[in-house]
């Protein structure tokens, strides 16, 4: 009775299939299992090649899909997402600057990305920077490049990627926040793509790079959606500012509360949300990868969450709302660089831990060091950014992701739980190479700008407040 | 004339404003500030940082009565703001050289 009702699953979908190319082939399948027998005579030769052909388009469009669609997701991180994130952590007289970072960014990068940056980061060139073959977006268009996914069009993978290097400087605001001059950071931001994110793409992620995993690396990271590229640069950047910026008029005697935690928890929940497009789009296809990496970054997200409400519970009597939320990013954070190597139950793990280690980071590390990194984009970012890095080696599992095959094809263990603890040296190379970059090339970028514009306000400006010194503007005119 | 300023605990404005319309006064105006007498404020953390809230919420009554009003507002406005407890606020009275209404320029006790 099975077989027989088996038999007719099989053919119905045959038959539909069939169906399409009925038309052409004037001939008709059988009825009985016929694709498991060689006794079809009547289905011609072209017709199977049609049915593969539409078969893969169907796939190639579910991937397209899902990949726009991520990339919407993560210009959604910025644009509110971030900037309501960081707008609320500001003091009110600067919240519309703080906002403009961001929005300016979404602006500038795309230009860049579009006349070179793309080039930079993702052409065949040496093993630190891609070549200028794609300058103007020359060759992108509608047919994909089969080393970086062979399913979407190559515009899709470059208008994704262009994504994230929005999101990458506009994380490192968060150190300079409420003193630095706008056209200081404009001028910054346009160097530190160009010179800074560009080569650490390429190393990580572009044909060729120093640190790919599977295109030519001479040390293979394992970084799925930008752990290294994103987050460590970022995060180190941002010490590297605020270090080089100073603290902030009355830090740290006066409170400086944020102004809207209710625009906080916006912005958080929105890049939560968002970091769907951030890590299960860095799939680059629809498939099960991407559920994997879906899953995981947001068991990650809700696990630190309880981890860094649960350290302030324990340390502060309360657990606060923007702690929660807080933890929550520094998960996602941490997940970043994992998401697409590893299984649920280490997701968890990996969130929990960077939950606390964020929450000491901030709570306790800065106050002990002194540095005023405004929005604690170093201890989020670039600590949490750290730790996944690592932790990526030590939980990243062929079961997961087999990245790594050899000549005949079979997987190799990819992480330490698989068998292979070499893969921390190669995590912690990459590791070191973005902390360096990211430290040096900052520095180098800020003593230039402050040369040519000089990058803090006045101490007037910054009493007065950017919004109204740099913009002319007031955020809330409530009495209006 | 005089003027009364109450300063209040936000809590008890209500009771407060019904009261005093209960006995007959035509008019106020109310600000929302924010203060502190003897009462200490209360401890917010942010990013680990402690730090003291010291000046606290309060509603602010402004009315300038005829002077056989000013007694029995102030016992009304005791009444309904007191709660036994620091931060209950303060009433402030002073004379007031003039009034003037600006609908119809009204002087004196009139324009109250």
């Amino acid at each position: 009775m099975q077989k027989g009702f088996c038999s007719l699953i099989l053919a119905t979908v045959l038959t539909l299939g069939l169906g399409v190319v009925a038309a052409s082939a004037q001939e008709t399948a059988t009825q009985e299992g016929a694709a498991a027998t060689a006794t079809t005579p009547s289905v011609p030769p072209d017709a199977l090649a049609k049915l593969q052909e539409q078969a893969a388009d169907a796939k190639a469009s579910a991937d397209n899909a899902w990949m726009l669609m991520s990339a919407a997701l993560v210009l959604m991180m910025t644009g509110p997402g971030l900037a309501l994130f960081y707008g609320g952590l500001v003091r009110k007289k600067n919240v519309l600057a703080t906002m403009m970072q961001s929005f300016t960014l979404i602006a500038l990068v795309t230009i860049l990305w579009a006349l070179f940056g793309y080039s930079l980061a993702f052409h065949a060139g040496n093993k630190v920077f891609g070549g200028l073959g794609y300058a103007f977006l020359r060759g992108v268009g509608a047919l994909p490049d089969a080393d970086y996914s062979a399913t979407i069009p190559q515009q899709t993978f470059m208008v994704y990627q262009l994504m994230f290097a929005i999101i990458t400087p506009a994380l490192i605001a968060g150190a300079f926040a409420e003193r630095m001059k706008f056209s200081a950071m404009v001028l910054f931001m346009t160097l530190w793509s160009i010179l800074v994110y560009a080569p650490l793409a390429h190393m990580v992620w572009g044909k060729g790079g120093f640190l790919n995993a599977v295109l030519g690396g001479v040390f293979p990271a394992l970084d799925f959606a930008g752990g290294t590229v994103v987050h460590i640069s970022s995060g180190v950047s941002a010490l590297v500012c605020a270090l080089y910026l100073g603290k902030r008029l009355g830090y740290p005697r006066e409170p400086m509360p944020p102004h809207s935690v209710v625009l906080c928890f916006i912005g958080a929940c929105l890049l939560w949300v968002g970091w769907f497009g951030f890590n299960a789009g860095s799939a680059l296809a629809s498939g099960s990868l991407a559920t994997s990496a879906f899953v995981a970054t947001h068991f990650a997200a809700a696990a630190a969450a309880i981890g860094w409400a649960g350290a302030e519970w324990v340390r502060n009597g309360k657990p606060s709302v923007l702690g929660a939320v807080s933890g929550a990013v520094a998960g996602l954070v941490a997940i970043t660089p994992a998401s697409g190597f590893v299984a649920p139950m280490p997701a968890l793990g990996i969130g929990f831990v960077a939950g606390i280690l964020c929450y000491f980071m901030v709570a306790k590390v800065k106050a002990r060091f002194g540095y005023d990194d405004s929005l604690d984009a170093f201890g989020v970012h670039g600590a949490g950014g750290t730790i996944g890095a690592l932790l990526t080696g030590v939980f990243a599992t062929r079961l997961i992701n087999p990245i790594f095959k050899d000549s005949s094809g079979s997987a190799l263990p990819v992480g330490l739980i698989d068998g292979n603890g070499h893969q921390l040296l190669n995590q912690l190379v990459a590791v070191i190479v973005a902390w360096g970059l990211a430290a040096v090339g900052t520095l180098v970028i800020l003593k230039v700008v402050d040369w040519v514009v000089g990058v803090r306000v006045t101490e007037e400006h910054e009493i007065q407040g950017l919004d109204v010194s740099q913009h002319g503007e007031e955020g809330y005119n409530l009495e209006a | 004339m005089t003027k009364l300023e109450a300063i209040i605990q936000s809590s008890r404005f209500e009771s407060v404003k019904n009261a005093l319309l209960e006995i007959g006064v035509s008019g106020m105006t109310v600000s929302e500030v924010r203060g502190h007498g003897r009462q200490k404020g209360h401890t917010e953390v942010y990013r680990g940082h402690e730090y003291t809230v010291d000046l606290l919420p309060k509603h602010k009554i402004e009315i300038v009565l005829p002077n056989n009003l000013v007694e029995p507002a102030v016992q009304a406005i005791i009444k309904a703001a007191k709660t036994g407890k620091i931060g209950d606020g303060k009433i402030f009275l002073s004379k007031v050289d003039e009034a003037i209404r600006i609908r119809n320029e009204e002087h004196g006790e009139a324009a109250l």
